[in-house]
């Protein structure tokens, strides 16, 4: 049965996140040849409607208020009921992001419709839909639906290929107005820790380390072998109790689930735990002084050795290649 | 200051996972309390060390979660609230937040406090759902937490940045890792533990009704990821190991 779609987008520094366009695309496999409306929220973010049209978007609502252009919970939910209230979607998607979790469980109970969360794949069965999500971190995998009312589900970034862009289709973009006040929390400050602007839960390549960089300078190389590749680091439950790193980079079951097309592991060794957060890469490579280590069973490409000699001939090695690359 | 912890009873992160007649094999595995909500825990027990006031802890689940509960008292806190979920045969993240709610209605609270996520189930669902129902606001995935005057000043994870939040109490906050140490419990904990008040709620006592809180998805099948084959181990000199590597990469993974 056909159905009307919504798709929350998502932007971030002005442009729009790539989860955005892959909730398209699971938005148009639930739409079932349906229509698919792209939501933009900001202060003012016209400008980007345009851009989920051409990767499948049918039409496009923005709500552009000064109250939006930092996320917050209240402005954020009132915007979007707002828009719920006017088009009566059937489905609603969102990706699985820092805004997404915080949003998207309270909408569920204001629309008194059932949520799922980190989606990874979308299935259809008949005319239900079915959606795959990861247990226990990734151990193991659970199919499943939503029993009555809207389908609402929140999809985990990298997962969901986003339709060809097509810069020929076009559609109407509407732009209403919303009433937003009584806003309980106040932003008073955002302090940004993230360098080179790439996101572990987007990033295509993590190069990451564990208590084989015995202190923080170890990371450096690491970060090197990352910047080149334009990924970012990523680091073991061991590494940040150590104190080498920061916990907002630590990958796996208690810390960040990350499916990068490519892991490069350095000096980890593969707890379980850690391998619940990243054993769903596409792609994965340990580089660890220990053959007998775990790690090497999770990993598609192994070298025995001491990382601080291997990364650095990685990263040297590669630029070689990539730069062979440019010149073609 | 009352404060409220959410908290959940989950497989330790060291256990692998079996799959039994289409369900996950629970017999055998050790349990822990799930350890974004040990943050939470630790928190509530600062608070009140800070602020006084009174913690209690709430679950929902089955009679063997007394086990961590009385672990939870065995930390410091002062009350646990078991509620009995043995009655649903189908539970999601909806019906756990209206039960959570129906008992907190009823409290006076200061601040609610829980995981951001479990490592189980891992939606993250429960902690907004509750405030949503409660009408009060939230604040996820926090690092840092300072009360003044019945003011919150938050600083939270927002994948990888900071966010400093201000808001005024009652209100619903999510722990992320970083947010402290959570303790271990003492042994004159433990002892004390065992004659601190541990309460059990069946549905009836919250007047809930099974319909109202009937469960609005379903899992149809829990798999396991297909194996994966042995990848390669490398050989030869570093340089000639990296060679291979950057051509396989090239060639064979195609993500170069």
């Amino acid at each position: 049965m056909a159905k009307k779609v919504l798709v929350i987008a998502e932007v971030r520094n002005g442009e729009l996140r790539q989860v955005s366009y892959e909730a398209i695309a699971a938005g148009q496999k639930i739409a079932d040849g349906g229509e698919v409306v792209g939501v933009i929220l900001g202060e003012k973010v016209d400008g980007l409607a345009n851009s989920l049209i051409h990767y499948g978007a049918d039409r496009v609502v923005v709500v552009n208020h000064s109250s939006l252009k930092y996320y917050t919970t209240d402005a954020f939910q009132q915007a979007i009921l707002k828009v719920i209230d006017l088009e009566n979607p059937q489905g609603i998607i969102l990706g699985h992001t820092a805004q997404g979790k915080d949003l998207s469980p309270r909408l569920a109970i204001k629309l008194n419709t059932g949520l799922i969360s980190d989606v990874i794949a979308v299935e259809k069965n008949g005319e239900e839909d079915v959606f795959i999500r990861p247990i226990y971190s990734g151990k193991a995998f659970e199919r499943k639906k939503i029993k009555k009312g809207i389908i609402f589900a929140a999809i985990r970034p990298n997962n969901i290929n986003s339709l060809k862009k097509d810069e020929s289709r076009t559609g109407e973009v509407s732009i209403i107005s919303a009433d937003i006040k009584d806003l309980r929390t106040m932003v008073k400050d955002v302090v940004r820790k993230v360098t080179g602007g790439v996101d572990l839960s987007e990033a295509k390549v993590i190069v990451s380390g564990g208590r084989g960089v015995k202190k923080k300078d170890g990371f450096e190389p690491l970060k090197e072998l990352a910047d080149l590749l334009g990924g970012a680091v990523g680091a073991s439950r061991g590494a940040c109790d150590a104190g080498y790193c920061d916990y907002s980079l630590q990958i796996g079951q208690t810390g960040k689930v990350v499916t990068p097309e490519l892991y490069i592991a350095c000096g980890i060794s593969g707890a379980i735990q850690h391998l619940a957060g990243m054993s769903n890469s596409k792609v994965i490579v340990a580089i660890n002084k220990d053959p007998e280590a775990p790690i090497f069973k999770a990993a598609d490409y192994g070298i025995v050795g001491d990382l601080f000699e291997i990364v650095p001939i990685l990263t040297e090695e590669l630029k070689k290649v990539l730069k062979v690359e440019e010149l073609v | 200051m009352n404060i409220f912890v959410l908290m959940k009873r989950t497989f330790d992160t060291e256990e692998k996972i079996l799959i039994n007649n289409g369900k996950i094999e629970e017999s055998g595995a050790e349990f822990i309390i799930n350890p974004y909500d040990e943050y939470a825990i630790e928190e509530a027990i600062i608070l009140r060390e800070q602020h006084g006031g009174e913690v209690t802890v709430v679950t929902v689940g089955e009679e063997e979660t007394e086990k961590e509960l009385r672990t939870a008292l065995a930390m410091g806190v002062d009350k646990a609230v078991l509620i009995k979920s043995d009655e649903l045969d189908v539970i999601d993240q909806f019906t756990v937040s209206m039960i959570l709610a129906a008992y907190l209605k009823n409290q006076e609270y200061d601040m609610i406090i829980g995981g951001n996520v479990t490592v189980d189930g891992g939606s993250g669902q429960v902690g907004p759902s509750v405030a949503e129902i409660l009408d009060i606001p939230q604040v996820t995935t926090i690092t840092n937490l300072e009360i003044n005057d019945m003011k919150a000043t938050i600083v939270r994870d927002v994948e990888g940045n900071e966010e400093i939040v201000e808001v005024s109490l009652p209100v619903l906050v999510t722990a992320q890792q970083g947010l402290n140490e959570p303790r271990y419990p003492s042994l004159p904990g433990i002892m004390k533990a065992k004659k601190k008040p541990l309460v059990k709620l069946e549905l009836d006592d919250l007047n809930l009704d099974v319909d109202d809180i009937e469960a609005k998805s379903e899992t149809v099948e829990v798999f396991l990821p297909s194996a994966k084959q042995a990848g390669k181990v490398l050989e030869g000199e570093n340089q000639t190991q990296v060679k291979e590597l950057i051509s396989l990469l090239i060639s064979e993974a195609k993500v170069i």
